[in-house]
């Protein structure tokens, strides 16, 4: 049988998943056993121990500095601005996309600049973004702005372009005006789309928050880890690389759930 | 007997020589022909002689190239609208909507401009239409399924009852039965040829089923070219070649069924 026939059986399929984690783990473990045998004060690999130690101290001992608890006020402040960020961007990205998309003369003056738009690498614009609107959260929001909505625009556009022009004309037949076409039969059919495109940015917008935070800031995810990083502390930024990563992954099957719950038709009639 | 007894027909859709090509393609050339209220009119053709393109003319979403549309006397603008409804092949039903949620669009868009709703008594007023709508064309009973749950002749009754509920004077059907299984079609060919009756609509039905042109059509419209230059196909455009009325329209509305005159049911 050819190897593309063989396929795994479910059991297996958690076991396989599961597997690369727990070899990662062993050669780290046994790494790490043999640069601390050589080197008790070595940094680069922490131990069990010494990573459990960091974590409990930065999640659930008061700060000496400041009296906070730094990994959940760092998860606060990135997340807040991750959500705003998003948020901002999917608002202007379905707006900008669905009339591009749906309103010819609309488009006729905005699908050629967000073509443009879309193409400015948005790291290379972060100085610009930081004398113009200060290094407070604003240049955070629109640094991921920048780098997210476009290509929801750009998506959502093409999203709307998709749907059956028989549907348009159906509407039409129904005395629909391009308000009542837009309400009922555009947006609702776009908005599973919209989460989906808010869920592919998520990555890109991460990208942007942490430079944003390592750049200039006094909080944050990002901030901490660039910030421990002159103190080499691995048995920091390693739980919370973890942390972030963990982060994300909910925040991806989160949307897809959403998705699931909030249109059931989606999906199935295609 | 092919002589027409109706008196006084009042022409509802008026074709004057009207053409339309592509670039150098040439479709249709020279249309000239009127549909009275009341027709059952059918258009066979061959695959890509521009059937289509000549109901997305009447339908307002292709503009002649030249020679106009009327419809009662009034010049066409070249947009969709209510007084004609229609079916496609494909794609005609709203998949993010139920199926009660489809046919109560149409109201929903007549009856409340902005929010595009209906509340309170309203509400159940259209709920009540559209229940009797669905019960007419036998989807009472998948009131609340998806259309994705829906068979194929079943997304084309709610099609149809979808674009009945609004009452246009116009019904166009793009080869509307051509993805149903045989005896789903005539089952569909009972319905359309019931619904033309009691609700006195004009049908413009382009099918590529000569037997189905027959025996719903009261009258039935071959295009085809007529000059053919063998060196360049897209030269010429094609014309109504045949113009072979059936039924009298007015015996279907009427009630009884008429009399099918000099052709042969095929079903
Ligand atoms: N938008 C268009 N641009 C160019 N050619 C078209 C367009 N629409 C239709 N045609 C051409 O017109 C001809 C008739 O098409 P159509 O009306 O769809 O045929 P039918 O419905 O009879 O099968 C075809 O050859 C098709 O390629
Ligand atoms: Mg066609």
């Amino acid at each position: 049988m050819r190897i593309i026939n063989h396929r795994p059986s479910r059991g297996i399929s958690y076991f396989t998943a599961i597997l690369p984690f727990v070899l990662l783990i062993v050669v780290y473990a046994v790494f790490s056993d043999a640069r601390l045998e050589a080197n008790p004060d070595d940094k680069l690999l922490p131990d069990a121990t010494s990573l459990g130690n960091a974590v409990h101290r930065m999640a659930f001992e008061p700060s000496k500095r400041t009296g906070e608890l730094l990994l959940w006020k760092d998860t606060v402040a990135s997340l807040t601005r991750l959500f705003i960020g998003l948020s901002i961007s999917a608002f202007i990205g379905l707006t900008v996309g669905v009339f591009n998309g749906i309103v010819p003369w609309f488009s006729a003056f905005w699908t050629p600049f967000v073509r443009v738009l879309s193409m400015i690498p948005p790291m290379a614009i972060l100085p610009i973004l930081f004398i113009v609107f200060g290094l407070g959260e604003l240049s955070k929001y629109v640094l991921i702005i920048f780098g997210t909505a476009p290509f929801i625009m750009r998506d959502m556009e093409q999203r709307v372009r998709e749907l059956p022009h028989e549907q348009i004309i159906k509407a039409q037949t129904l005395d629909a005006t391009t308000w009542q076409i837009l309400l009922r039969v555009v947006l609702p059919q776009v908005m599973p789309r919209l989460l989906e495109a808010v869920r592919l940015t998520t990555g890109a917008a991460w990208l942007f928050l942490i430079a944003a935070e390592a750049i200039a800031s006094t909080e944050g995810l990002g901030y901490r880890i660039f910030l421990v990083r002159r103190y080499l502390a691995m048995d920091v930024i390693l739980p919370y690389v973890i942390w972030i990563t963990l982060l994300a992954f909910v925040m991806d099957f989160s949307l897809r759930r959403l998705n699931t719950l909030c249109f059931p038709w989606f999906g199935k009639n295609r | 007997m092919l002589s027409l007894v109706w008196e006084e027909p009042v022409s509802l859709i008026r074709i004057s020589k009207l053409w339309k090509s592509y670039g150098a393609k040439n479709v249709l050339e020279g249309l000239d022909f009127s549909i009275d209220a009341n027709e059952f009119v059918t258009i066979v053709g061959a695959s890509g002689c521009g059937k289509t393109t000549f109901l997305r003319m009447i339908l307002g979403e292709e503009e002649p190239s030249r020679g106009s549309i009327e419809i009662d006397g009034e010049k066409l603008i070249a947009e969709p609208g209510k007084d004609r409804g229609v079916v496609f092949q494909r794609y005609s039903v709203f998949p993010h909507l139920t199926v009660l949620e489809n046919v109560m669009l149409g109201l929903e868009f007549a009856g409340s401009k902005i929010l595009c709703r209906g509340f309170g008594s309203v509400r159940r007023h259209w709920t009540q239409r559209c229940r009797e709508m669905l019960d007419r064309v036998g989807l009472l009973a998948s009131a609340n399924d998806y259309p994705n749950a829906l068979s194929g002749g079943m997304q084309q009754r709610l099609a149809l009852s979808q674009s009945l509920v609004v009452a246009p004077r116009i019904l166009l059907l793009d080869e509307p039965f051509g993805a149903l299984d045989p005896g789903i079609r005539s089952d569909m060919h009972v319905l359309v040829r019931e619904l033309h009756r009691e609700l006195g609509l004009t049908v413009l039905m382009v099918t590529h089923d000569i037997s189905e042109s027959f025996y719903l059509g009261t009258r039935v419209l071959v295009l085809d070219k007529i000059r053919i230059d063998p060196h360049d196909p897209d030269l010429y455009g094609a014309n109504i070649t045949y113009d072979i009325p059936v039924r009298n329209p007015l015996d279907d509305i009427a009630g009884t069924f008429g009399e099918e005159r000099g052709v042969t049911q095929y079903e």
